[in-house]
């Protein structure tokens, strides 16, 4: 135990543990407040959370939020992850001195199951009894003084979210934490002959460990250290006890892992001795659990009858309702994305204004030169690109947050998991689906919700081909410069919303196969159970939403924002370098001057375009643009927009600036202008360079394309590995191209 | 595994997948042993409990019911291996 004298230096860790919607986030929040610090844990994807808290009377702990769960039996690397936490097997991680438990007063019995497991790793617990506010007006009476007795561990009883109880639980952090006695006994709850089983299977794997060592199933050089590793596991308890219950689980895997076929061997033996023992063991567990509950909690409970027709229960009537359901969904679907849109404009305006203030504002301080066209040209209108996308992105989050705190997320899940398991994947991966229609970083983020490994990376492989807020300027320049506005249906579809919504088709129809192939390939393995829990409904908690929203917007300047703003000074530079930029800044030096006549003006402005276009041509970038010229002939591309392609990897909207600047534009001129240039640019042979088909050609090679560096950056961060974002740019670019092939071929035979 | 022994006179056994919206069951079983049965014996689908069957969801989607006071949803295949006895 840590005393207070190192507690202060060092801090001591305690671990938050909880079924899902038992109000742990709330706690977690009321007690940390906003020294929060995410991060990932080596090698998995689940994030780590740590909050700092200072307990009056004892010192600073350092609380870490486990993700939610029902038991802790771990069955994926990542659910290893919180047990190893637990037991103090993680790599690198501090011991944790005490375990904080969030039980939902409502559904005691159940939570109990966790509760059962934690008493086995014999560390102090803490039970919080939570939403005792509910259970109040629910009628529901617990006896917190007979349920700490026959528990055998403190419980504190709170209301999170009105912030009741705390001062209650910090003192009993600090009680617990400041007296070692209180270590609480390794309880067992399961019957004897299972422990006794469990001893005498150690026994003989350790046998195995210490006669042959050679039988290892690794090579010499990782022996010693997978040996360290299974002997670690061996020393504790619990973890044996998972190998023989958990078939197919993380533990199991380590035992084989480490034995090879000697241990799958010894494991059936001794499972099927165990079974003799006690019966089948996943049952045997459960049933004991689940007995040993009922028993604890025998004259605790009072009241509360048969929830039926619960306030919860009236609401789901409609909106879990088959028809009535589906429409309030779309209802609501609608009304988010037509916020996003309409609410954000305004922000997003004044962010652009900003940004023009801000050049304008440099171009008048600064004569034209190299560092004023890097701050232009590279960082403010790159920077602003980005920044331009954080109302909505914002504001998604909080629609988002919202929905969830208030328990309809899950409710959504329940209504489109038959539509989503047309992709293989289940109605958990609606809701990052339908954010990326916004933007996939959100969406990406949010798959954090999919506890299963394999749903949660087909969703993040599969969300960047839905048409995002980016692709659609893209759609709709091409698509008011070369589709004609005809009315189809008699006048009640036009022509350009018909293309615009094939455009929006052709990402959900390609993610199907390619979710389907990834779940038969890469990511084949066990189906991931559907079992979801419906909440009660609550009215959000408005701390814990914004929060949320800090967060993912914070996340999104910083991750994404940093990487933007080097992606662009390197395009800007390719544009730029090698050329000699004098005459250059000798007429835009004149031409600031303004001591010039509108004929003058004129001229030295067509000058100004031809030099720009010429120095351009020479750059790093145009040069790359010709030598690409060949690969992209069969798209229907000229070298132009084979360059602005290259030139929109850091963010899919930036070929339009591109192709600004190489139609000798500058970047500040209106559409229109762009649309005009774009028409009328032909081939060296006088015929027009933009065709329909290579219109419709480019739309669909961004429609497929993953030209957005910030979402290949937050993959690499959910994936915790490279390689997924490599994977994710290299299938999407080569399906883009073929597709873009495909539409250019295809479309020549018909226009 | 699929032997469900009915002792009980006129005690109906079903899956759960085939009650109807409004029944009350007591769990029997689960079928198999691999990860989805250990998930729905976690969530407290362990023999003796009650169980409400309250609705499914649109196009055969995943069936919801109550148990433990709360609201659970469950897909139709996992829902099928859930034996139990009609009540009422």
């Amino acid at each position: 135990m840590t005393s207070i004298s190192n507690a202060g230096i060092g801090s001591t860790r305690v671990a938050l543990v909880g079924n899902p919607n038992t109000g742990k986030s709330t706690l977690f929040n009321a007690l940390a407040g906003l020294s929060v610090r995410t991060g990932n844990y080596p090698g998995v994807t689940i994030e780590k959370k740590i909050g700092r808290c200072f307990i009056p009377g004892a010192c600073v702990i350092d609380l870490v939020d486990l993700p939610g769960t029902y038991s802790l039996a771990p069955r994926s690397p990542d659910e290893l992850v919180a047990v190893e936490v637990l037991t103090d097997k993680a790599n690198r991680e501090p011991p944790v001195e005490l375990i904080i438990c969030v039980v939902n007063a409502l559904m005691l019995q159940r939570n109990l199951f966790l509760v059962s497991q934690l008493l086995e790793l014999g560390k102090p617990v803490i039970v919080v009894l939570n939403m005792m506010d509910s259970a109040r007006s629910r009628g529901v009476m617990v006896d917190v003084e007979k349920l700490s007795e026959s528990l055998g561990v403190p419980v504190v009883p709170t209301s999170a979210t009105k912030r009741e109880g705390l001062d209650l639980l910090r003192t009993e952090i600090a009680e617990l934490l400041n007296d070692s006695s209180k270590k609480t006994q390794r309880v067992h709850i399961l019957p004897e002959a299972f422990y006794d089983t469990r001893d005498q299977f150690r026994q003989a794997i350790q046998n195995k460990l210490n006669d042959s060592p050679e039988s290892l199933a690794a090579n010499q050089d990782s022996k010693t250290k997978i040996h360290g590793e299974l002997q670690d596991y061996l020393n504790e308890d619990y973890f044996v006890e998972r190998m023989l219950l958990d078939r197919g689980g993380a533990s199991e895997l380590r035992l084989v892992e480490t034995l090879g076929n000697f241990g799958k061997e010894l494991l059936g033996q001794w499972r099927d001795t165990l079974a003799n023992r006690v019966g089948d063991a996943t049952d045997m567990e459960c049933n004991a659990r689940y007995d040993w509950a009922k028993q604890k909690l025998s004259g605790i409970v009072l009241g509360g009858a048969d929830s039926g027709d619960s306030l919860t229960d009236r609401i789901d009537s409609v909106l879990t309702h088959r028809i009535w359901g589906m429409i309030s969904f779309i209802l609501i679907m609608f009304f988010v994305f037509q916020s996003i849109y309409t609410v954000a404009s305004w922000p997003m305006d004044q962010i652009d204004a900003a940004t023009g203030y801000l050049s304008e504002l440099v171009i008048n301080q600064m004569g034209p030169g190299m560092l004023r066209s890097l701050i232009t040209d590279g960082v403010i209108a790159g920077v602003g690109g980005v920044l331009i996308f954080l109302p909505q992105i914002a504001l998604l989050f909080l629609f988002l947050a919202v929905l969830e705190d208030c328990g309809y997320i899950a409710r959504a899940s329940f209504l489109v998991d038959r539509l989503m398991s047309l992709f293989g994947l289940s109605g958990k991966s609606f809701l990052p689906m339908m954010s990326s229609f916004a933007c996939a970083i959100p969406g990406v983020m949010a798959t954090r919700v999919i506890e299963n490994r394999r749903d949660r990376f087909a969703t993040i492989m599969v969300a960047p081909l839905m048409s995002c807020s980016a692709r659609l300027p893209v759609y709709l320049l091409l698509i008011s410069a070369f589709i004609p506005d005809d009315g189809l249906l008699g006048g009640w579809l036009s022509l350009p919303a018909l293309v615009l919504m094939s455009m929006y088709a052709v990402g959900v129809l390609v993610a199907i196969p390619v979710s389907l192939i990834l779940k038969w390939t890469i990511l084949r393995g066990e189906t991931a159970p559907f079992v979801l829990e419906l909440p009660e409904y609550k009215v959000p908690a408005a701390r814990v939403v914004l929060t949320r929203v800090w967060e993912a917007s914070l996340a999104f300047v910083l991750r994404a924002g940093t990487l933007i703003f080097a992606a662009t000074i390197l395009i800007w530079f390719a544009g730029y370098w090698p050329g000699d930029h004098t005459r250059e800044l000798e007429i835009e030096r004149s031409l600031e001057s303004a001591q010039l006549t509108e004929q003058e003006s004129e001229t030295a402005t067509q000058e100004l375009r031809a030099i720009k276009t010429d120095l351009l041509e020479r750059s790093l970038l145009g040069k790359m643009g010709h030598t690409i010229e060949p690969v992209v002939a069969p798209l229907g591309w000229d070298w132009k927009i084979g360059v602005g392609a290259i030139a929109s990897f850091p963010a899919r909207e930036v070929i339009i600036a591109t192709l600004g600047t190489i139609y000798s534009l500058d970047g500040d001129e209106d559409e229109e202008g762009l649309i005009g240039a774009i028409r009328s640019s032909t081939h060296p042979d006088g015929t027009p360079v933009y065709t329909v088909p290579v219109a419709l050609s480019i739309m669909v090679f961004f429609a497929l394309c993953a030209q957005c560096v910030s979402t290949l950056i937050v993959i690499q961060k959910e994936t915790n590995s490279w390689s997924w974002p490599v994977l994710s740019f290299s299938y999407m670019t080569i399906l883009a191209y073929l597709a873009a092939m495909l539409t250019f071929q295809i479309g020549t035979r018909f226009f | 595994m699929r032997l469900v022994l009915n002792s009980e006179k006129g005690a109906v056994n079903t899956t759960l997948d085939q009650l109807k919206p409004g029944q009350k069951a007591e769990i029997l079983h689960i079928d198999g042993v691999d990860g989805i049965a250990s998930r729905l014996r976690e969530m407290g689908f362990v023999r003796g409990e009650l169980v409400k069957f309250l609705r499914t969801a649109p196009f055969g989607g995943p069936v919801k019911c109550a148990i433990h006071g709360s609201r659970i949803a469950v897909r139709g295949g996992e829902a099928q291996r859930i034996s139990v006895q009609l009540l009422g």
